[in-house]
């Protein structure tokens, strides 16, 4: 995939990718509480690299993503089924969430669960699944 | 219990290590894992023969009654010390016979995790358990078949013993379940005292055939013998372990296990006897055709087998006796023969009877042992097999059913295993000596031990046979028949007829193997056994699955995309519609009063350009059009107060469009390929499958079976789960699981799109 000829396109992606980005995250953390969640994240985070690779290029693209999408989905995968295993130790099932309220200064309380932990694990399955399939159709197109 | 049943998987899981450190010696210490188990059991031995049960309990899966329980009595005591102390001599035996192998470290994987499932077979009390052990056992057993992987026959050998056993697995399992559900337990120990309950219920005949399926294929009986000679394709230590002394034995353990529970009653006897009896004699005649050592013993293993068996099926206090007595006598002289006949193999490099004989200076000990098992396998006095022989005439002939029948088979099987043990004990190393490929000598200790060991203890037992009946025989035969019974064994019981049968087999037996050769070319030149054995029928069996499934994969798996989406429309489309059609057939009247204007424009938009993106001519429109239809739909989550769903479903439009575009530039032209009736064939499978739909989402909004869970889930969402966005916390805490399956599948996808473009991109010529 060659870079886009439109200056519109590649400034637009220059400057929407780390915006699109943080939104993915906000979105991550705020779903348990209002709509989002690791899904969703997961897939606004893969439009965003995906619009990337559309303004720059399929090495830019790479770049920005910084990890192999194929190591997000083991590492994200390894995470959701790791989150569940807390509460075996503790006498409950597997995947019985906790609960960890933490007061930290200036911050005021952050609720660090197990759940949060499995949400952060389906954002990077999905993060990687799409863009998987998305990088490696773009580079089948370049080498035809 | 647990330690003792576990510890086998724990070490094996070492073993390839600790064998490329440590090379053949391993066995040794290997061997002391099966040797501390021996000794931990036997200091049971007082208390169960004194009468006394142990039971021992480990939740495994409570909920679904799935436990890790376990029965120690006097019929599993005498498993267990069979396999633990067999095992520890076959692991000493192993570690020699193998050594230097490259793969001897996979080989003690597999073996002390066999000898694992098979403590963990007979000391289940949990029938789930149970059935976990065996087909563990039957997994086990594929890999030591085709330990030789690189050698086509063992392969195939290996693939044969598998299907057969699992085959009847399922049997059994389908029959365990039976079982527990006839008796109202998963739990041996509660069903072997319902033998009433379960011997009256509907559901006894099947449960108790299915069973013996399995039972069947797994201890080789006719018509299912075939398999067991063939696995003799395996390493002599696993011959001798696995398919003579214990593992064949597990459908054996079975049967004696359930007598309690399922035994006593018509067909039982009528099967097992039957059965037995066929196989017994079928065991013994083909041992008598076979001159190849292994297969020789693989027969004559059959043949005890099928007596067990048989034995179990009369049922008779006496046949009780017999049946615990020969299994001992015969795991003890099968042991020690079939690893004589791994050390012929080792030390002369020859596999068959004809090119064997007056090896008894060369192997002057090696002989000594031989003899003595194959006395004890001839059953002769003062042997212990002699005393099991007698026991088995004595029970056959006091057969309330069939009782002539079973006489004369006997005597016909008891001939000719004189006749094969004399092949197998004096011919190799008496008589003329034969030229042998290399020359032999006294094998070194760690493979005399075992075979010695164990043939001196038919020797003692013989001698001394009330150890064996006040160790652990009677508590073995207590369990079997669930009341006691007096064993009386002793070498000597008058001049009966039982007696006069053993003489009788003495002397015909000793004239078959007195012309044995001539005997041998009479029965080779029988093609007809070959040609109408069950082998041929497996065989065709196997050739026919093979076609069936080359068939069906062409129909099914075309490679179409269409035909898969129509297979899959119709199936579901009939299943859906056959169950709306005669079970509910009243009508939805939906209520169209409350819906809103923008609602009914917004389906009119959807409608509206699925009916555009199914009739244009471009794909781009095809694109935008279907982007159309799910922004739509998109839209209906919002306006229904569902913004998660309504945000994913943005979001995977987004990305589809963005997949598309990926892949359009590829595409040829637009074609129309299809005929008008192929288009009209859609078209009307569309629209039924639309409606069928429709009229299921229509119906399962006015009809309500069980209250609606989204009321527990609103109520706690924010008081247990800490959170109020429901939609996310239903995802990522209440069915978490669920999630997890999820993105396991998203994962597998996204496996085999890259699978898919890689492949393609190597099979491209640069």
């Amino acid at each position: 995939m060659r870079m886009a000829s439109s200056l519109i396109l590649r400034s637009a992606g220059h400057f929407l990718l780390p915006l699109l980005l943080i939104f993915s995250l906000f979105l991550l953390l705020r779903g348990h509480n209002e709509p989002g969640g690791g899904f969703i994240a997961g897939l606004v985070a893969a439009a965003a690299i995906s619009l990337y690779l559309f303004s720059m290029d399929i090495h830019a693209a790479r770049k920005a993503l910084w990890l192999d999408p194929r190591d997000l989905i083991g590492g994200g995968l390894m995470l959701a089924v790791l989150s569940g295993v807390p509460a075996i130790f503790q006498g409950k099932a597997f995947f019985s969430s906790l609960w960890w309220p933490l007061e930290l200064p200036l911050l005021g309380t952050i609720k660090l669960s197990t759940p949060l932990f499995f949400d952060i694990g389906v954002y990077l399955v999905v993060v990687g699944v799409v863009l998987t399939i998305v990088l490696n159709l773009a580079e089948a197109e370049d080498n035809p | 219990m647990l330690a003792a049943v576990l510890s086998g998987f724990i070490l094996a899981a070492f073993a390839p290590w600790l064998t490329a450190r440590l090379g053949g010696r391993v066995g040794w210490l290997f061997a002391l894992l099966p040797a501390a188990i021996f000794a931990w059991l036997a200091g049971y031995i007082p208390a169960i023969a004194a009468g006394e049960s142990f039971y021992f309990y480990h939740a495994w899966i409570p909920g679904l009654d799935i436990n890790l329980s376990f029965l120690l009595d006097g019929l599993s005591l005498l498993f267990g010390l069979l396999i633990s102390g067999i095992g520890t001599f076959i692991l000493i035996y192993a570690g020699k016979y193998l050594d230097g192998d490259r793969d001897q470290g996979r080989f003690f994987l597999f073996l002390l995790a066999f000898m694992a499932s098979m403590l963990g077979l007979v000391f289940s009390s949990n029938l789930i358990a149970l059935f976990v052990f065996w087909e563990l056992t039957s997994v086990t057993s594929y890999m030591l078949i085709g330990f030789h992987h690189e050698d086509e026959k063992s392969r195939k050998s290996a693939q044969q013993g598998l299907f057969v056993t699992v085959g009847g697995g399922l049997a059994l399992m389908a029959g365990l379940i039976a079982l527990a559900v006839a008796g109202g337990s998963y739990e041996l120990v509660e069903l072997l005292e319902s033998s009433e309950i379960i011997q009256e219920h509907a559901l006894y005949l099947p449960l108790l055939l299915l069973i013996l399926a399995g039972t069947f294929t797994k201890s080789a009986q006719a018509p299912f013998h075939f398999w067991l000679p063939n696995a003799m394709a395996a390493p002599t230590p696993v011959s001798a372990y696995l398919h003579s002394a214990t593992m064949v034995k597990a459908g054996v353990y079975l049967m004696a296990r359930l007598h309690p529970a399922l035994g006593g009653t018509e067909t039982w006897m009528l099967v097992l006897g039957l059965f037995g009896a066929v196989t017994m004699f079928t065991g013994s005649f083909l041992a008598l055709r076979s001159s190849g050592i292994k297969s020789v013993l693989a027969y004559s293993t059959v043949m005890a087998l099928g007596t067990l068996t048989m034995l179990i099926g009369v049922g008779s206090e006496t046949a009780i006796a017999a049946a615990v007595t020969f299994l001992l006598a015969h795991s003890l002289y099968k042991g020690a023969l079939f690893m004589t006949a791994g050390i012929i193999t080792h030390e002369t490099g020859h596999k068959d009877f004809r090119y064997l004989g007056g090896l008894r200076r060369e192997m002057p000990r090696t002989t000594i042992v031989a003899v003595i098992a194959a006395l004890s396998l001839a059953g002769i006095l003062p042997l212990f097999g002699f005393i099991a022989k007698e026991l088995m005439f004595e029970a056959v002939l006091g057969a309330s059913t069939m009782g002539s029948l079973l006489t004369l088979l006997a005597l016909a099987s008891g001939m000719m295993t004189v006749a094969v043990a004399a092949v197998v004990g004096l011919r190799p190393w008496f008589g003329p000596r034969r030229e042998t490929k290399i020359t032999p000598h006294d094998p070194p200790l760690a493979l005399l031990l075992g075979p010695a060991i164990l043939a001196l203890a038919g020797l003692v037992l013989g001698l001394a046979p009330f150890l064996a009946e006040y160790g652990i025989l009677s508590a073995a035969a207590l369990a079997v028949n669930g009341s006691g019974i007096e064993l009386k064994l002793a070498l000597w019981h008058g001049l009966n007829l039982p007696l006069a049968m053993s003489a009788v087999s003495l002397t015909v037996g000793l004239l078959l193997f007195w012309r044995w050769e001539r005997v041998q070319q009479t029965l080779a030149g029988w093609s007809l056994v070959d040609r109408l054995g069950p082998e041929r029928l497996y065989e065709k069996a196997m050739d026919a699955l093979v076609v069936i499934a080359e068939w069906q994969t062409r129909l099914l798996q075309n490679g179409y995309l269409r035909y898969y989406i129509l297979t899959t429309v119709l199936s579901m489309l009939a299943l859906l519609g056959y169950v709306i059609w005669t079970r509910y057939p009243i009508w939805p009247s939906p209520d169209l009063a409350g819906i809103s204007v923008h609602t009914l424009v917004i389906a009119a938009v959807i409608i509206l350009a699925a009916l555009v993106a199914v009739s244009t001519h471009s794909r781009l429109g095809a694109v935008a059009t279907l982007g159309a239809v799910g922004f739509g739909v998109a839209l209906m989550y919002v306006l229904f107060s569902a913004p998660d769903v309504g945000i994913t479903q943005v979001l995977v439009e987004t990305l589809t469009v963005i997949l598309l575009v990926l892949v359009l530039f590829r595409l040829p032209g637009f074609l129309d390929l299809t005929e008008t009736g192929t288009r009209w064939r859609d078209a009307i499978v569309a629209i039924l499958f639309g409606g069928t739909l429709t009229t299921l989402l229509l119906m399962a909004s006015e009809v309500q079976f069980f209250p609606s869970i989204s009321e527990y889930f609103i109520e706690h969402s924010y008081v247990t789960a800490h959170g109020r966005n429901i939609v996310n916390v239903i995802l990522v805490d209440f069915r978490a699981l669920d999630t997890l399956g999820e993105i396991f599948v998203l994962a597998l996808a996204a496996v085999g799109v890259y699978a898919m473009l890689k492949l393609r991109a190597e099979d491209r010529p640069s």
